[in-house]
């Protein structure tokens, strides 16, 4: 009886936890985080009428219609503006995740072959900032790039320039402002990959005669591309979005598609305007970002094996 | 020689890229004790932009409400988020797990308007519908918990993969039900990452300026919303002081986490050897 009893209660627990483990962050992330998304792809096709959107569907005189108002996309197709902000945030984007790679793969490299007893330091060293606040970090570097800034005032005191460099609201500060955030991403990624690397491949090919540089280039860079694909992933796609950063440090030419959502929204109350611009930017990502799931479903199979 | 010019470019390097991440905190602490009222002229060392935060009632009440907003979310991020690891590492088919997956890891890279967007809108026809919620502390909540989720379950689920199972399967063996498996064997094993997932969700919430933004309505103006308003218009002293408090407030809570890292280390070690010394006998 009690054996009856006791593999009834498995039967009920068992798919019962189950359930709860699956159950309740799926339904989390499907009323909070999809229902949304398909919320504004509604309201990116809905007329506004004052303050309310109108229903899709409309019942009238015994006609079922489906009102779908097209006329954002073709704006957006149309204007200018939208078209070369979509350009240029892919631009700056890309320009960041190529400064980025260019700095972090070496880092990440001679932190790896750094002394085992000195990287769990190091680690810390690179993901300290990544605690403090990053609103503050970027702010920062509007001190430094001023024209009345500290670099300035420096260069000025030491009597390198004659007068102020204009660094402040242009590309190259809101490129240096996005390297600087999301370096950490780049490298963190490339450094779990490259403390992994079987070194004993290394030495095979050096005994094999082959030059350390071609080692490197054909053996080290190959073996990291996992890590290389992950750390520019996470770099590109925050960066097309990207807002504070351009608002803060790219002065008001610089355009990019995370601020005219933003104008949209929060200046010329265009809801639907805004849900359609928002709608396309998640078109332009949506390769990169199934790129990156298909990595981390594979990275964590990885580790399981 | 050569490995001399290698090593020389290797610290080089690392000098160089650490200097850069530094140069700016720095910057930032140093000229918080400035006296002059221009930001970036140095004008002696003083205490007096600290003396107007303690009167800046904007930072002070919007701190406070960063403060509850950050506990509340980083609490239900961890729930959500050890849920979400343990789904997807303790089982590897059911229906969805792509989707699923594909839900959890996203809000990692997807650009925060969108994720802004979607949920204030989302939150604002519900609220046409039913009369609530109203857009304040708990959808700023709600878009925080979303995001903080996702760093939770990266963080958790690293632990569970890497962790043994051989303690869960003894006690499975020795009768344990399986919520008891969780609650007595897996959850102390995977604490310290329970904990960091807790921190660097915190302080997520506590930094974040977009998702607030939208989620917030009048009267629920968190700090960073306000430091980014003011950074918005130009230098302003305040915000150098609040960057100081920040490193200050981080500097002894990692002092402090490493001390608590090492101890229980140096403890577990000292058991492990304690428990090989009474197996040998």
């Amino acid at each position: 009886m009690r054996q009856l009893l006791s593999s009834l209660h498995d039967r009920v627990t068992g798919p019962w936890g189950r359930k709860v483990v699956i159950g309740v962050p799926l339904v989390f992330l499907l009323v909070f985080f999809l229902l949304p998304f398909l919320v504004v792809m509604k309201i990116s096709v809905s007329e506004m009428e004052s303050v309310v959107f109108k229903d899709l569907l409309v019942w009238s005189d015994g006609v079922l219609q489906l009102r779908i108002k097209l006329a954002n996309y073709l704006f957006i197709g149309e204007d200018e503006l939208y078209l070369s902000a979509y350009l240029s945030s892919l631009k700056f984007a890309a320009v960041t995740t190529v400064l980025c790679l260019i700095i972090a793969y070496p880092f990440a490299y001679f932190m790896a072959r750094s002394p085992a007893d000195k990287r769990p330091a190091l680690l810390m060293l690179v993901m300290l900032p990544f605690w403090t606040s990053f609103l503050l970090r970027v702010y920062a570097w509007k001190m430094l790039l001023a024209d009345n800034g500290v670099f300035n005032n420096l260069a000025l005191m030491a009597g390198l320039v004659d007068e102020p460099v204009k660094m402040m609201n242009t590309p190259f500060s809101l490129v240096l402002g996005m390297v600087y955030t999301y370096l950490p991403f780049m490298i963190l990624p490339l450094y779990a990959n490259l403390v992994k690397m079987d070194l004993r491949l290394l030495e095979a090919a050096l005994d094999l005669g082959a030059t350390p540089w071609q080692a490197f280039w054909r053996i080290t860079v190959p073996l990291s591309k996992s890590g290389i694909i992950a750390g520019a992933l996470l770099v590109f796609i925050p960066c097309v979005g990207e807002f504070v950063i351009p608002e803060l440090l790219g002065g008001p030419q610089t355009l990019m598609i995370g601020r005219v959502l933003w104008d949209e929204f929060f200046s010329n109350n265009d809801w639907p305007m805004a849900a359609s611009v928002a709608v396309v930017m998640v078109l332009l990502i949506i390769v990169p970002i199934a790129l990156f799931n298909k990595y981390q479903a594979e990275n964590s199979a990885g580790a399981r094996a | 020689m050569r490995f001399n010019a290698g090593r020389v470019t290797s610290l080089g390097w690392m000098g160089a890229v650490f200097l850069f991440l530094y140069l700016p905190i720095a910057a930032l602490v140093i000229l918080s004790f400035n006296a002059s009222p221009m930001v970036t002229s140095w004008g002696g060392w003083s205490l007096r932009w600290y003396e107007a935060l303690a009167n800046d009632v904007e930072i002070i009440s919007g701190f406070a409400l960063s403060l509850k907003i950050a506990f509340f979310t980083a609490c239900a991020s961890v729930v959500l988020g050890t849920l979400a690891a343990l789904a997807l590492t303790r089982f590897k088919r059911f229906p969805g797990r792509t989707l699923f997956a594909g839900m959890v890891n996203s809000p990692l890279v997807m650009p925060e308007v969108i994720i802004g967007l979607s949920l204030l809108l989302m939150l604002v026809s519900v609220q046409r519908a039913l009369g609530f919620p109203e857009r304040g502390m708990v959808t700023i909540w709600l878009g925080h918990t979303l995001l903080g989720m996702a760093y939770a379950t990266v963080v958790v689920q690293s632990r569970l993969q890497e962790m043994s199972r051989s303690l869960e399967e003894a006690a499975q063996d020795l009768g344990c039900r399986p919520w008891q498996v969780f609650f007595l064997v897996t959850l102390p094993l995977i604490s310290q990452a329970i904990a960091s997932a807790w921190l660097l969700t915190f302080t997520l919430s506590l930094d974040d300026v977009v998702l607030s933004a939208f989620l917030s309505g009048p009267g629920s103006t968190t700090m960073p919303i306000t430091i980014f308003s003011r950074a918005r218009l130009g230098l302003s002293p305040s915000v150098n002081t609040v960057a100081t408090l920040t490193v200050l407030v981080v500097g002894i809570g990692v002092v402090i986490a490493s001390l608590l890292i090492a101890r229980s280390e140096r403890r577990r070690a000292q058991e492990m050897a304690a428990a090989y010394k009474a197996g040998g006998n």
